[in-house]
């Protein structure tokens, strides 16, 4: 205990913080939270007699009688504060707005996705058993194996052209660069379901059969900008002293970029991998035009149809049962929870690297 | 004073113009990651490219009539001579539902990115950063069954709560009184949507601002409000419309919260309380399922008209973005 504090305190004082005059004090906040306190309870009362139903009800009439409080209590002291201390009112309100449907989507993933989960979950697949069947049958292996693989045909493909894209636009820095770095920039923003129909009508039409090899293209398409702006991003972290450096040791510039920057931010690249994948393994629209539903594992990505995690979950909300519904929260639990360990490490590789 | 500096300025030499003789190597070097580099231009290219041809049927047999007419009928025929295709409908309700979501997400982001960055315990901070990281990083298909088993019969609730009270104002007329999965309440679910991004961003704008001229403004007697009044909004304005231009590129192609939440119905609808609306992408998921040949080229014709329209706003906001940074180094 002691040793913590111990450390919180050397690290202020080797840190000092930037002032902040607007701190509140224990005497300033009392009558915010007295007034706050009132309002919620007039505001309370008088949904009780006018029938404002609900918690909605509640948060539509709270906000203006704490505004109205708000400018009874700070009246006295001038314009400017009575603004300032309204704003802070509408600030803190619209921020609860805000985080609440958050809160409920997160809370709804962890409670209803454990209510959901058994052993087998992870073990089988959905070959002998219907959405609507009870929960210890069938399970979601195939669903997982199918993202797994898909997800690895996207990073096999997009994570070279990325960094290509990237060391280009950083260390080449060539003729086209501002057009690529328009280019990458607007391309993130393609639709998910464009990414899809672009390869429905070249791979999927070509060879005249859905795939877990086309699902992997179409999620390429929209790896790409992710992993080529991260990646460009933590290339722009390089000091220029250690290409100066390396240049006046007389390396030309492949060598100084193959062998000496790009090996610094070896963890970047690996960061740029990461967040790119996290952006692409819950995409659903483009896999419903490529690699469309499966029921069965199969680790094969020429093969036919190949299930994933997202195709998973819409498939049982077509079918719309409670069983399936809960199967749905508890797919939607292994992926989401998937996505934050991917993103939990890549904020560990990242931060190794950074400071 | 000024022009003493301006005099100095004019007074220094100009650089010397270093010429490069390069390498075989490096030649070789430059070539390969110039080709990797021009694949996203060739890729956009091609996505172009091919939509255009493989629907250029369509837009041969219907011309501009594919954008304004409403109807979506394949036809009994089977070589679809009856077939009636048109996305006016579909465009406008995509429009409806990415502005609904602008129009709420924006408030909301712009109010969250300040409490975070100005208002908030310090304690807190990280953890409302981490949600909204979370939040952006969610699955549309997460939101999806969000909004279908919890959020759209709240939705539906304060459809028909604005009606009562607003129904006067022919936006929020309604004459059927249905009002689950409307436009609303799809706008809504693409709010939430893209208010973690369009917080981000902003978030990220606001905090850039030099805390000299916060400082400042606290020096001249100004409250909190007023630095941001003054100092804080002017200085992010331009990311913040970047960032929410980016949200309304992602609310305009999202596909498949829209598909669960919204009731397609071909024909124009502006009034967004009433269970009938348009989305380009869904009617993709929707029909590409049972698609006849003819209406497959159709669904492509429709998904080249999204990409164009959403690859404008896309680049509009990129051009505001990139033109608003070197405001913020």
């Amino acid at each position: 205990m002691t040793s913590t504090i111990d450390s919180t305190i050397s690290e202020e004082s080797t840190m000092p913080e930037p002032q902040r005059p607007w701190r509140a004090t224990r005497d300033s906040l009392r009558p915010v939270i007295a007034s706050n306190l009132v309002a919620a309870l007039a505001a309370f009362a008088l949904n009780l007699v006018t029938g404002l139903a609900g918690f909605d009800g509640w948060l539509l009439t709270f906000v203006p009688i704490a505004m109205v409080m708000t400018y009874i209590t700070r009246r006295r002291q001038g314009t400017v504060i009575v603004a300032d201390a309204m704003v802070t009112t509408l600030v803190t309100t619209i921020a609860a707005v805000a985080l609440f449907p958050v809160m409920s989507l997160l809370w709804a993933v962890a409670t209803k996705g454990l209510d959901a989960f058994y052993v087998g979950f992870f073990t089988n697949d959905m070959r002998f058993a219907s959405p609507d069947d009870e929960l210890n049958m069938g399970g979601a292996a195939h669903a997982l194996i199918g993202t797994l693989v898909m997800v690895l045909i996207a990073t096999v493909i997009t994570l070279p052209l990325g960094i290509l894209t990237a060391v280009y636009i950083t260390e080449v820095r060539g003729r086209f660069t501002p057009m690529v770095r328009f280019i990458v920039q607007s391309m993130s923003g393609i639709p998910s379901i464009v990414a899809g129909l672009f390869i429905y009508s070249t791979v999927v039409m070509g060879f005249e059969s859905f795939s877990g090899f086309a699902g992997g293209l179409a999620l390429a398409i929209l790896m790409l900008p992710t992993v080529a702006r991260t990646a460009e991003e933590v290339l722009k972290l390089v000091p220029d002293e250690i290409r100066s450096a390396s240049y006046a040791l007389g390396a030309p510039q492949w060598r100084t970029s193959l062998f000496v920057v790009l090996p610094t931010v070896r963890s970047g690249m690996v960061t740029a991998g990461i967040l790119g994948i996290a952006r692409v393994a819950g995409e659903t629209a483009p896999l419903l035009l490529t690699a469309s539903y499966f029921t069965a594992t199969s680790f094969s990505p020429v093969d036919g149809p190949m299930a994933s995690l997202p195709m998973y979950i819409f498939g049982l909300l077509q079918s719309g049962t409670e069983y399936s519904f809960a199967r749905a929260w508890a797919a939607s639990l292994l992926l989401l929870g998937t996505l934050l360990i991917l993103f939990t490490i890549a904020r560990l590789v990242s931060g190794k690297d950074k400071r | 004073m000024s022009n003493t500096l301006l005099d100095e300025q004019t007074a220094l030499p100009e650089p010397r113009v270093i010429t490069v003789l390069r390498s075989r190597g490096d030649r070789v070097f430059r070539g390969i990651v110039t080709a990797g580099a021009l694949s996203s231009l060739i890729l956009l290219g091609l996505i172009g490219l091919f939509l255009v041809l493989r629907s250029a049927e369509i837009f041969g047999d219907f011309g501009f009539g594919f954008l304004t007419n409403s109807d979506w009928n394949p036809g009994s025929v089977g070589d679809g001579s009856d077939a009636q295709f048109g996305v006016f409908a579909m465009l406008l309700g995509t429009i409806v539902c990415a502005l609904i979501a602008v129009v709420v997400a924006l408030p909301l982001a712009v109010g969250l990115a300040l409490y975070i960055e100005f208002y908030s315990p310090r304690r807190f901070k990280s953890t409302a950063v981490m949600m909204i990281d979370i939040a952006a990083a969610v699955p549309s298909v997460i939101y999806g069954l969000w909004a279908v088993s919890i959020f759209t019969d709240r939705g539906e609730s304060w459809g028909q709560l604005i009606n009562r009270f607003l129904g006067w104002f022919p936006l929020f007329h309604s004459d059927n009184q249905q009002f689950d999965r409307s436009p609303f309440v799809a706008g809504l679910v693409l709010a939430i949507m893209i208010t973690p991004i369009v917080t981000s961003v902003s978030r990220e704008v606001f905090s850039r601002t030099p805390p000299d001229l916060v400082g400042a403004a606290y020096g001249l007697g100004g409250s909190r409000w007023g630095a941001i009044r003054n100092v804080v909004l002017p200085y992010g304005s331009s990311g913040v419309v970047g960032g929410t231009m980016l949200g309304l590129g992602r609310a305009l192609g999202e596909t498949v919260a829209v598909y669960l939440v919204l009731n397609l119905v071909y024909r124009p609808n502006l009034q967004i309380l009433e269970s009938e609306g348009g989305n380009v992408a869904s009617l993709i998921a929707t029909k590409f399922g049972e698609a006849t040949n003819y209406e497959l080229k159709a669904l492509l014709a429709a998904g080249f008209v999204l990409f164009v329209f959403t690859m404008v706003v896309n680049m509009v906001a990129t051009f505001i973005v990139q033109k608003a940074s070197p405001l913020k180094s």
